[in-house]
């Protein structure tokens, strides 16, 4: 963790710097290339390791891999039975690739904030920045998907007709329709939202104090960045959590007919 | 922080990632699961089938061994009451052959006795008859005679 690396404008040069993503393109059509290949690569690493264990997957005795698997696995399917009461093939695996894929997207922010970034800079890359879910590309990614499934689920159970009932009749009933249809707009739109950006501000304010500890003298960094990464397990694994169980519980509301 | 095409990338990789967890990782996994849990249900009501099979077992084990027991009993009985039978059994037959002996030992000594009395008889029947001639001095006519010879010793035996 130097900090005599990047000298270009001090601390506030030194923070914008870890906080400007590696892209390419113009405008809209900007891509940002660390966030692609970081998240790509930690999803590329879940499938593959909880693929070989579904693969030697056996009913006998387990061995390490699949008892792993199998502890994640049976954890979310008891997330998903509680709150869920419904038959889905669906919700249970997206919630486990939210749940796994989201705790290896934080994780990233548990390196050392200079170590990959400093890599990268030999390797030619200027910018590089290394959690995922500081993007809000990233969390807004799921958070939009999850949302389209919220819909598509709601029309799919209640029907189009059902679903316009329900966004125009409640809560308040038919004499107050455009206030019901504005509040259960705002409301089915504050979902995407707050998944989006309570990941997206957890994992951004996290890994900022990351960088203000890598800001301060060398021989008394580990005094604050110990105690804030260990924090920061929990904090990652909570917002993993929370990100799952949210969405559970927004589909299994999609689910339900009123 | 500006939203961009990264996201419809991200997008991209979360529906591929879902999509491949629901096909190739989820089902295998929690086929397992539900497998083991049923194994280890029939592994239960096997033991607790076994336990039961083996108290039947204990049971029925017991029942054959009072049975035993008392078959051997019963057996010991029968032999002991054989056994009384055949003591008392041959004690009788001990006891008529001892009579019979008895009996014909008796009849010996019957029989023996007459024979000496016959024996004597003659020989009184001569000393009478030899005393009379010397009384008579004369001889007696033995064919004469014979017949109250006989007489007086028939008289003699039955004396």
């Amino acid at each position: 963790m130097s900090t005599e690396a990047h000298d270009t404008g001090g601390a506030s040069g030194y923070i914008i710097h870890h906080l400007t993503p590696l892209s390419t393109g113009e405008g809209f059509w900007t891509v940002h290339l660390d966030t692609l290949f970081f998240s790509g690569f930690l999803g590329a690493f879940f499938l593959f390791w909880f693929h070989l264990a579904a693969s030697r997957a056996t009913s006998g005795v387990p061995g390490g891999l699949q008892n792993f698997a199998e502890m994640l696995v049976e954890f979310v399917d008891t997330q998903v039975k509680d709150s869920f009461h419904g038959k889905s093939a669906l919700i249970a695996p997206l919630a486990l690739t939210i749940f796994v894929w989201v705790f290896l997207m934080n994780f990233m922010d548990l390196l050392p904030v200079d170590l990959l970034p400093w890599l990268g800079s030999m390797m030619g890359l200027e910018y590089l920045r290394v959690v995922p879910t500081t993007d809000l590309n990233a969390t807004f990614a799921m958070s939009i998907s999850v949302f389209i499934l919220i819909i598509f689920y709601s029309i799919k159970i209640k029907g189009v007709i059902g679903f316009g009932k329900e966004l125009a009749f409640q809560p308040f009933g038919p004499w107050l329709l455009p206030f019901n249809l504005l509040l259960k707009v705002v409301e089915e739109i504050a979902k995407p939202i707050s998944l989006g950006l309570r990941l997206f501000g957890n994992l951004y304010a996290g890994e900022l104090i990351f960088m203000l500890i890598a800001l301060l003298p060398w021989w008394g960094q580990w005094l604050l960045s110990f105690p804030w990464a260990v924090f920061h397990i929990l904090i990652i694994t909570l917002q993993a959590f929370i990100f799952m169980v949210l969405t559970i519980v927004y589909l299994s509301m999609a689910h339900e007919d009123h | 922080m500006s939203i961009n095409a990264t996201l419809i990338g991200q997008m991209i990789t979360f529906m591929l990632l879902v999509w491949f967890t629901m096909k190739y990782i989820w089902p295998p996994l929690i086929d397992a699961l539900e497998e083991r849990k049923k194994k280890i249900a029939e592994g239960l009501a096997a033991a607790e089938r076994g336990q039961s099979d083996m108290r039947l077992a204990e049971k029925r084990a017991q029942d054959v061994l009072k049975d035993a027991k008392s078959q051997a009993a019963d057996i010991v009985g029968m032999a002991q009451k054989r056994a009384s039978e055949i003591v008392e059994d041959s004690k009788g037959d001990a006891r008529t052959e001892g009579d019979r002996l008895v009996a014909a030992a008796q009849a010996e000594i019957e029989h023996e006795v007459q024979q000496v009395k016959d024996g004597l008889r003659q020989e009184v029947s001569e000393l009478a008859l030899a005393a009379a001639e010397q009384i008579l001095q004369k001889e007696v006519d033995q064919q004469v005679h014979a017949e109250m010879i006989k007489s007086v010793s028939d008289r003699l035996g039955k004396g």
